[in-house]
């Protein structure tokens, strides 16, 4: 009897071009969907990429986050992952963290912040626009506007936004820092909020931050590491994906002119026009590091054994024909549409309604006030990030 | 055996006349996250993509007053039965 060994493919499934998503994942959604591939660092992991598995796995306790850090598993970057934070925690630690951010970020809570993040936008657009005919919407406006609103929130002073643009760039951008590069930006933006820590010991504050000094102090729920951490991550995640999502938002619909046109005649479809621009656009790469099973699990007639890592394809789910009906169409009009670009599980993205709500600012103000935004670059001088973090343009030279 | 979501069921013996807590869960208002059943499967699972408590009245336990701290919706709401006072999520 001959036993046919499944493929093992090398992944990531290079090169990942502007926001497309790789041609093969669509063929292993039909015939292979949980399969064998080969990390450039630690060995063979399976690949999930239809969505109901990935949504399955993600929701599934006994896949473990922590068990990556500091392990020899299979992973795209050389080095392991540190103990970075709650994205690697697993209960009852992650809970814990969990708890003290969620309060922030209700629907409820992140309404009240609307008012603020028009203002903000409304006067980066006034800067923007001003004597001008044409600027860079990237550096005008998609990156200050989450930035200042997430600054404003931590209780981090913008004018201090050159010491730790850098580190947040090192973290979301691994691939563009070299392992040294990155531990030391992650070192100094640690000493940045250890400073920032430090003040509100001396002056507490009623920022995030301060809440979060004062739940470590007072409380005893986090330790200080977790606390310096945790701002980092709610930085880090604050800001560059947001950053990144406004200007491929504004890149997509300015290349799909029946949808823009749609959208600028409609604006209460926003909402839901952000919510299929999440779909659509593939944000990252997917999952940047693996989950790793704690006992034996059975996906898809495949026995994943104990201490396996799996590695699941979020923008493949977002694409899942047995999911969505037309899925490779932008329809800002759809209805069905529980995507997973914010993630799904017990780590689903604590800024999910805020970044909605900044998306719909920026989108709402972008289309009002530019009603004859074009593109002002020519398609093929785009300069692509090579971050598989966080994709999108680096630059995106618009006129009006 | 469960009750409907947001009701509690009858006391089946005299040990269950110590407080527990209700468990409601607004399926309207959730967007499906799966952070309950993600964090706290004891008490949550996924039904048609909505939450779906296992249970309307359950034991006083930690992990769910989380999980009713952790929905981004805030569409779950616990409290403790003889009282009404809302334990999680926290104001």
């Amino acid at each position: 009897m001959t036993t046919i060994t499944p493929p093992v493919r090398s992944f990531p499934f290079l090169p990942l071009e502007r926001l497309d998503i790789e041609p093969i994942v669509a063929e292993l959604r039909r015939a292979e969907p949980v399969s064998r591939i080969q990390l450039p660092y630690g060995g063979e992991a399976w690949l999930v990429t239809r969505y109901r598995d990935v949504k399955d796995v993600l929701a599934d306790a006994r896949f473990s986050r922590a068990a990556v850090v500091n392990a020899d598993v299979p992973r795209r970057q050389p080095l392991p992952v540190g103990p970075e934070g709650i994205m690697y925690m697993d209960p009852p630690d992650h809970t814990r963290m969990r708890r003290l951010i969620t309060r922030v970020f209700t629907a409820r809570r992140v309404q009240e912040l609307r008012a603020r993040t028009q203002q903000i936008a409304d006067g980066l657009l006034n800067r923007m626009t001003r004597g001008a005919s044409r600027a860079d919407l990237v550096e005008a406006f998609a990156l200050p506007l989450p930035t200042m609103v997430i600054c404003e929130l931590l209780g981090v002073p913008f004018g201090d936004r050159e010491s730790f643009r850098r580190g947040a760039d090192a973290l979301m951008s691994s691939h563009d820092f070299t392992p040294d590069e990155y531990v030391q930006e992650l070192r100094a933006l640690s000493a940045f909020f250890a400073e920032l820590v430090a003040q509100r010991r001396r002056r507490p504050t009623d920022d995030l931050l301060g809440a979060l000094v004062q739940a470590r102090d007072e409380k005893g729920r986090l330790s200080e590491m977790e606390l310096v951490s945790l701002a980092i991550t709610l930085l880090a995640g604050g800001h560059e994906t947001t950053a990144g999502q406004i200007t491929n938002f504004v890149y997509t619909l300015l290349r799909h002119p029946a949808e823009l046109a749609t959208l600028r005649a409609a604006p209460d479809l926003l909402p839901g026009a952000v919510d299929e621009l999440m779909r659509y656009i593939p944000l990252g790469s997917g999952h940047h590091a693996a989950l790793i099973a704690t006992e034996p699990v059975e996906l898809a007639g495949v026995s994943i054994a104990a201490g396996d890592a799996v590695f699941v394809h979020i923008h493949s789910g977002n694409k899942d024909p047995e999911e969505f009906t037309e899925p490779e169409r932008l329809d800002l009009t759809r209805a069905y549409n529980p995507h997973l670009g914010f993630g799904h599980g017990a780590h689903y993205c604590p800024g999910a309604q805020l970044a909605k709500m900044e998306l719909q600012v920026a989108l709402r103000t972008i289309l009002t006030r530019l009603p004859s935004l074009r593109l002002d670059v020519d398609e093929d001088a785009i300069q692509w990030k090579a971050s598989m973090v966080v994709r999108g343009p680096r630059h995106l030279w618009v006129s009006w | 055996m469960e009750g409907q979501y947001g009701r509690p069921r009858p006391p089946a013996s005299v040990g269950e006349l110590v407080s527990g807590w209700l468990v409601a869960a607004d399926r309207s208002a959730c967007i499906g996250s799966g952070m309950c059943a993600g964090s706290a499967p004891r008490y949550f699972s996924i039904v048609d993509g909505k939450v779906a408590p296992r249970s309307a009245e359950v034991a006083p336990d930690d992990d769910l007053a989380a999980a009713a701290d952790n929905c981004p919706m805030e569409a779950i709401l616990v409290t403790e039965r003889d009282t009404g006072t809302v334990v999680a999520p926290e104001p």
